[in-house]
């Protein structure tokens, strides 16, 4: 089977731009309520950098993903610039010179971005952060890769393992991150974070040609 | 609200423009990336010292670039961390080929940008060693939450670790006299009034008139209870109690009793707060040695103030009396 090339990475980081433009405003009203309501305003300056630095970009999948992870690490600020900018590159060094990556290399990809999260982080699974998307989507690509499944069916269960992930937030108590500060107060509110993130993974699917 | 402000999206670059050129003896400022740094660059052979985070607690951390305390200062947005681009420039005019010191509060923004920023630092050859301060003893469990937050302690930290690094310590030991400083003081504030960001232009959060918020965080953000109005002398002991606790602070320790306010509560409401606090450490048999009084760690123009005690020996006593000039502090030099 195909692997997906450095034209897929460039289209899953041009729709992540456009759709978390047009979540801003949720983005916004969901950190409004248990951190400091600037999440969509920060994220969105940061992927319309993404987009104007790919223009003209060449290289490996890699190449483009540690270019888009050293614009997010200098333009977004707080603390999730730093978080989706390490998760990328660590996500980059793990399928550094690869022209076209297949199933395995993409739960490479998805794994280390995990990994680079929960250690420059510090976050667990159920603490009500990023990490209950990412982690989630790294494990069901892991098995549906095992179970023979393409390269898009793989970013396909991710991304579906990231939503159920961003809504099983809500019930959730942070213990990581502004929103812990309010203890008891963040239960009943989906954290901004997992949300921004199952959105990005859901553009990793429909970029490889997956509803 | 009325602001004294032109365009609110460039209230921090006009501030450090105006704050460099009016300490231009002490300061040069970088227009981009955005930083402070000692007029005169980096001391040869000297730890530097690098702190930042978000504008709008000034004189926190520009105000403290200068003999015996930073090096360099990275302002970020209002109420929000600077990239890790800044911190590393700031960080490379402040290595005097020592290697530097990075204190951080502990808000996670900051924590995160400063980590990533001293990856890049190392790996362009600067030993970076960092301090994370978290002195506010309002947050209460540490372990279900980000951690408790760096507040006006900072200062202190930042003093005392300059000292060192001006005495010619080396960067382990600088960073040793830093977490010292650290795990020795304790803080808690109070707000009677929210602030309001430049460019959000709506208080940052409700508070009626005759209601206070008990532990705040430097952003006026909750931390313990919101109660009614009392007494400043029964506020002080609704600060005091946990700060003492906490330690503990007991009979015999010697102290420095450091009064913080926010911005826009008057010294003479502060003196009242710093009268009440050293009567509680007398009548406790805790002696205050040295005291600060005056709007260090501020929250824009939000009323309000903390308390800070910092636990002494000889060699902090010694470290705080040294020749010190910065914008906001100075003595002995």
């Amino acid at each position: 089977m195909a692997g997906l090339g450095a034209d897929w990475a460039r289209d899953w980081l041009l729709r992540t731009a456009a759709v978390i433009a047009e979540h801003r405003t949720e983005l916004l009203a969901l950190d409004r309520a248990i951190g400091d309501g600037d999440h969509g305003e920060n994220l969105d300056r940061g992927f319309q950098a993404v987009a104007s630095k790919l223009d003209g970009a060449e290289g490996t999948p890699a190449d483009l993903f540690k270019l888009a992870a050293t614009t997010l690490i200098s333009t977004v600020g707080g603390a999730s610039g730093p978080l989706l900018g390490t998760a990328l590159l660590k996500g980059s060094v793990a399928v550094q010179g690869r022209e076209e990556l297949d199933s395995d290399a993409l739960v490479a990809l998805l794994t280390a971005a995990r990994d680079g999260l929960v250690s420059r982080g510090k976050a667990e699974p159920g603490d009500k952060t990023m990490v209950d998307a990412w982690s989630p989507a790294a494990i069901a690509a892991g098995e549906a890769a095992t179970a023979g499944a393409s390269p898009a069916e793989v970013l396909a269960a991710a991304a579906e393992a990231a939503e159920g992930g961003a809504a099983a937030t809500e019930p959730l108590v942070a213990r990581k991150g502004r929103a812990s500060y309010l203890g008891e107060r963040s239960a009943g509110h989906r954290d901004p974070g997992a949300q921004s993130s199952a959105l990005i993974l859901r553009a990793a699917a429909r970029a490889a040609g997956h509803p | 609200m009325k602001k004294l402000v032109n365009d609110p999206k460039r209230v921090v670059e006009e501030s450090v423009a105006g704050f460099a050129s009016a300490h231009a003896d002490l300061v040069t400022a970088s227009s981009d990336p955005l930083f402070i740094a000692r007029a005169g660059g980096a001391t040869r052979g000297k730890v530097g010292l690098v702190s930042g985070g978000g504008s709008g607690h000034e004189p926190l951390h520009a105000g403290f670039v200068g003999y015996g305390m930073l090096d360099a200062a990275v302002p970020g947005p209002v109420f929000t961390s600077p990239t890790p681009d800044p911190i590393v420039a700031a960080t490379k005019a402040a290595d005097g080929g020592a290697g530097v010191l990075h204190i951080v509060k502990n808000y996670t923004g900051d924590v995160l940008n400063f980590e990533t920023a001293a990856d890049l630092a190392l790996a362009e050859g600067i030993e970076v060693r960092a301090v994370v301060t978290d002195d506010d003893v309002a947050v209460r469990d540490s372990l279900y939450t980000a951690g408790r937050r760096g507040v006006a302690g900072t200062v202190l930290v930042e003093r005392i670790a300059g000292a060192a690094a001006e005495r010619g310590d080396d960067l382990d030991a600088v960073a040793g006299i830093a977490e010292r400083v650290n795990a020795n003081v304790r803080s808690m504030g109070v707000a009677l009034t929210p602030c309001v960001v430049p460019h959000a232009g709506e208080p940052s959060f409700e508070l009626a008139d005759d209601e206070i918020e008990l532990g705040i965080g430097i952003h006026g953000e909750p931390g313990r209870t919101r109660t009614k109005l009392v007494s400043a002398d029964e506020v002080v002991d609704l600060l005091l109690d946990p700060i003492l606790a906490d330690l503990p602070f007991g009979e015999g320790d010697r102290t420095l009793l450091f009064v913080n306010g926010m911005g826009g509560t008057p010294l003479v409401e502060l003196y009242i707060f710093f009268r009440r606090a050293a009567e509680v450490l007398g009548e406790r048999g805790i002696a205050v040695e040295r005291s600060l009084v005056g709007n260090f760690v501020t929250s824009l123009e939000m009323q309000g103030a903390s308390i800070t005690v910092l636990k002494l020996d000889d060699e902090l006593v010694e470290l705080w009396d040294s020749p010190l000039h910065t914008a906001a502090l100075r003595w002995g030099r």
